[in-house]
């Protein structure tokens, strides 16, 4: 929130002057307020492997991140030429991949990875878009400093979250909004189905029915599901709900079975057809492959989607962005080592302490090495596990974070933090001006995952 | 609307009401253990016994004692009729349909599981229970009247209704099934002390005991007994009551979709013997066999409900 000569920057300037007429007590109130929020309205995820936990709360910080409207443009171009690019490249790998001819990516990266999905080989997903919804995972190291650390092109979760931190912050500190000129995030559950809508398939008449897939209620996302649902004012249904029928997708209502047209699923590719993929998956829809490739139904994402966000090609962003765009990327990568070259593998083993080391499938802050914070035994056990399976694992740089203000019971402290903002994806780009902020509470800690322990806080994107 | 979310209210609201029946059960077995001299732990046979967990209970425990049997019915999650459990799975269900409840009526079911979670976490002392099933009838009312106060009248309401109304039907009917030896005609016609003790008890576990007295000016009769708990349809948990709501329901339900099933006439069937019949003639066709009947009816309205509305397949 402060410059180096203890002003504060200029985004926070109207809240610095509103914290300092504040009386303590009462903010330490209102951070108890907010978790009987979030507890009441049963805001919760799933940490997996504790049992007795099944359902916890994150964190909730009470001081907003604030970005300024010319940061957030700058943020917001890079953005959006990388989710173009993203595009650009999915299409191009399932069709004619020149990237690959022109040497720019080694083939078997490609074609031996397991987000990579034959079956997706030669079809154009309706509109052309693959990635619908995308959550493109930001850090800032310093003013307009930004680099992307990971491109969520799956099914990018958390949106909800920064939807209900911004309704809670609004409920708890109304006097705050407007004093500051905040830009809207409201509009992300209509703007989705817009849309998805729009995309819906080109067979379909009428108003395009749309339906949000979900595992059911023991997901660890499962809240964001029904809550996307909810907010949308479209069914939330399961597996079990639906059944091909006739070509089509169907639904099984109290009256019959009704098509769907458009599908937002947050289930895995690997889940999402027993005939096609994982045969034991009682998650997905026999047959709704066949029902796609026909083109009677979108799903969004597009199933195959994972190739581009995978944590192996992450290295290679840089070339594909200019590849298909034709310019230099905006947003920087973090400098990635390949730990499946041997050159690369021999420095990363000799730096593990200054290094993190993360697992090329891995997600949601499992399986990771932060070798800085690290004890040296981690360290040696990791460092096996690295020579064993080279080609498993990359590793990248701590890079000096730039921190942002915290409310903990003395006052303020600084955090790290990392940005995801949401963009949508039809025939044009859409981002959200804010996005979910997730904070590492632990003094020093780099590792921002809700599931080991992270928060989060409300994201402002002021107007100019 | 999905079948799924029909079978998820329908069944949210049955374990609602099932958790606030099973408090009155106990509720009305602390009574007993508290009024009547020489009463042992075998009172709570009967109350096992209503609550239809009466073999189940002897697979977990050797014994019949008051604090076993209370904790049974209570917080014991591996019994599926406990108020924990049923809480537990009411919101569960409430879960699944969450698209489909009001803010409300989510807040109170969730903060319902908070609550119950909370106090029934650590075994129970005998002076917690009164609070406690007050506790317990306080957020099963909250959810209803956050449900009755915020809910569209469409399709969604009346599947959850049903459910209210045909756990209900089966808890009053097996509670005068455990106990119909006390109301037979033979054994006096005005009762004994003992006779006004088992009825009252009877009155209590469907909290009908100031009712009754309102209704047949206070005096204490079997038949009466019998007529208020199964054939007076202004008393809220009498069987001619739950088919008036239950065929209204369907009723809306046939309107809306424009078809009619075979549940509609099952349940239609039942509301007509109720409303037909004379307390007098039940008694002399038999009441338990008359009770049992009812029992395998009110199960068959369930399954033909769950079918005809697609609620699995």
């Amino acid at each position: 929130m402060l410059t180096a000569d203890n002003n504060p920057r200029p985004p926070y300037k109207t809240y610095h002057e509103w914290y300092a007429s504040q009386d303590a007590a009462h903010l330490i109130r209102k951070t108890q307020d907010a978790e009987n929020i979030f507890r009441k309205t049963g805001i919760t995820f799933a940490v997996y492997g504790h049992a007795d936990s099944s359902e916890k709360l994150i964190p909730f910080d009470i001081i907003p991140r604030i970005i300024s409207a010319r940061e957030w443009r700058k943020l917001a171009q890079g953005i959006e030429q990388r989710v173009l690019a993203l595009n650009a490249f999915l299409d191009d790998i399932y069709h004619k991949q020149e990237i690959i001819k022109a040497g720019r990516i080694p083939r078997e990266l490609i074609e031996r990875n397991v987000a990579f999905l034959p079956e997706m080989i030669g079809f154009k997903p309706p509109g052309g878009v693959y990635t619908h919804i995308v959550g493109t995972d930001i850090v800032r190291t310093g003013e307009d400093q930004f680099y992307v650390l990971e491109d969520n092109a799956r099914t990018p979760s958390g949106v909800s979250y920064m939807l209900e931190n911004r309704e809670t912050m609004m409920q708890m500190f109304p006097e705050l909004f407007t004093l500051n000129k905040v830009q809207r995030v409201e509009d992300y559950p209509r703007l989705l189905r817009q849309s998805l809508a729009s995309l819906a398939p080109p067979g379909c008449k009428g108003k395009p029915r749309v339906a949000v897939l979900t595992p059911g209620i023991f997901n660890s996302a499962y809240y964001e599901h029904s809550f996307l649902a909810d907010q949308m004012g479209v069914e939330l249904v399961e597996g079990a709900d639906l059944r091909v029928i006739d070509g089509r997708v169907k639904m099984r209502t109290t009256r019959g079975y009704e098509a769907i047209d458009v599908l937002y699923r947050r289930v895995d590719d690997d889940f999402l057809d027993p005939l096609t993929f994982r045969a034991d998956s009682a998650l997905g829809i026999p047959g709704i492959m066949d029902v796609y490739r026909a083109g009677n139904i979108t799903i969004a994402n597009a199933p195959g989607t994972g190739i581009s966000d995978d944590k192996a090609i992450y290295s290679y962003m840089p070339e594909i962005v200019e590849f298909y765009t034709g310019r230099k990327a905006l947003l920087e990568n973090v400098p990635t080592w390949r730990c499946s070259e041997p050159d690369s593998l021999k420095y990363v083993l000799e730096h593990i302490e200054e290094l993190v080391i993360k697992e090329v499938h891995g997600s949601g802050g499992y399986g990771m090495l932060v070798g800085p914070t690290a004890t040296k035994k981690e360290r040696t056990e990791f460092a096996e596990k690295l020579a064993a399976k080279p080609a498993n694992y990359i590793a990248q740089p701590t890079l000096a974070l730039s921190t942002v203000p915290i409310f903990v019971n003395k006052g303020i402290a600084p955090r790290h933090v990392d940005l995801r903002p949401y963009v949508l994806v039809s025939d044009k780009v859409k981002i959200i001006p804010g996005g979910l902020t997730r904070v590492a509470l632990k003094q020093g800690s780099l590792v921002v995952n809700s599931s080991q322990g992270g928060g989060t806080k409300d994201t402002w994107v002021l107007e100019d | 609307m999905l079948g799924r979310t029909a079978n998820g209210l329908y069944w949210m609201f049955r374990y609602i009401e099932r958790a606030e029946n099973i408090a009155r059960l106990v509720d009305a077995g602390l009574r007993v253990s508290l009024t009547r001299a020489g009463s042992s732990d075998e009172d709570w046979h009967g109350v096992l016994e209503s609550a239809g967990v009466r073999e189940a209970y002897s697979e977990v425990h050797a014994e019949l004692t008051a604090a076993d049997a209370i904790d049974y019915l209570l917080r014991d999650t591996s019994n599926p009729s406990s108020v924990m459990s049923c809480i537990e799975w009411g919101r569960n269900n409430a879960r699944m349909v969450r698209t489909a409840l009001t803010r409300e009526t989510w807040e109170a079911t969730n903060e319902a599981w908070l609550d119950l979670k909370a106090r029934l976490a650590r075994k129970l002392k005998p002076a917690d229970l009164p609070e406690l099933i007050d506790v317990i009838k306080h957020r099963c009312g909250l959810i209803r009247g956050a449900f009755h106060g915020s809910m569209l009248r469409n399709d969604l309401y009346n599947f959850s209704r049903i459910g209210t109304f045909i756990e209900r039907a089966d808890n009053t009917s097996r509670i005068l099934d455990v106990k119909y030896y006390v109301l037979l005609p033979a054994v006096s016609q005005v009762g004994s002390a003992l006779d006004n003790f088992q009825w009252e008890s009877i009155l209590r576990s469907v909290s009908a005991h100031r009712s009754y007295g309102w209704v047949y000016d206070g005096e204490y009769q079997s038949a009466n007994i019998a007529d208020f708990l199964i054939l007076k349809v202004q008393m809220p948990r009498s069987l001619a009551y739950c088919y008036e709501k239950i065929t209204s329901n369907l009723d809306y339900l046939a309107q809306t979709y424009d078809e009619r099933l075979k549940a509609h006439e099952t349940a239609a069937a039942i509301r007509s013997t109720l409303k037909r019949g004379s307390i007098s003639d039940i008694m002399d066709q038999g009441l338990h066999e008359f009770l049992e009947d009812f029992v395998s009816r009110n199960n068959q309205l369930s399954a033909e409900i769950t079918e005809g509305y697609r609620f699995y397949q």
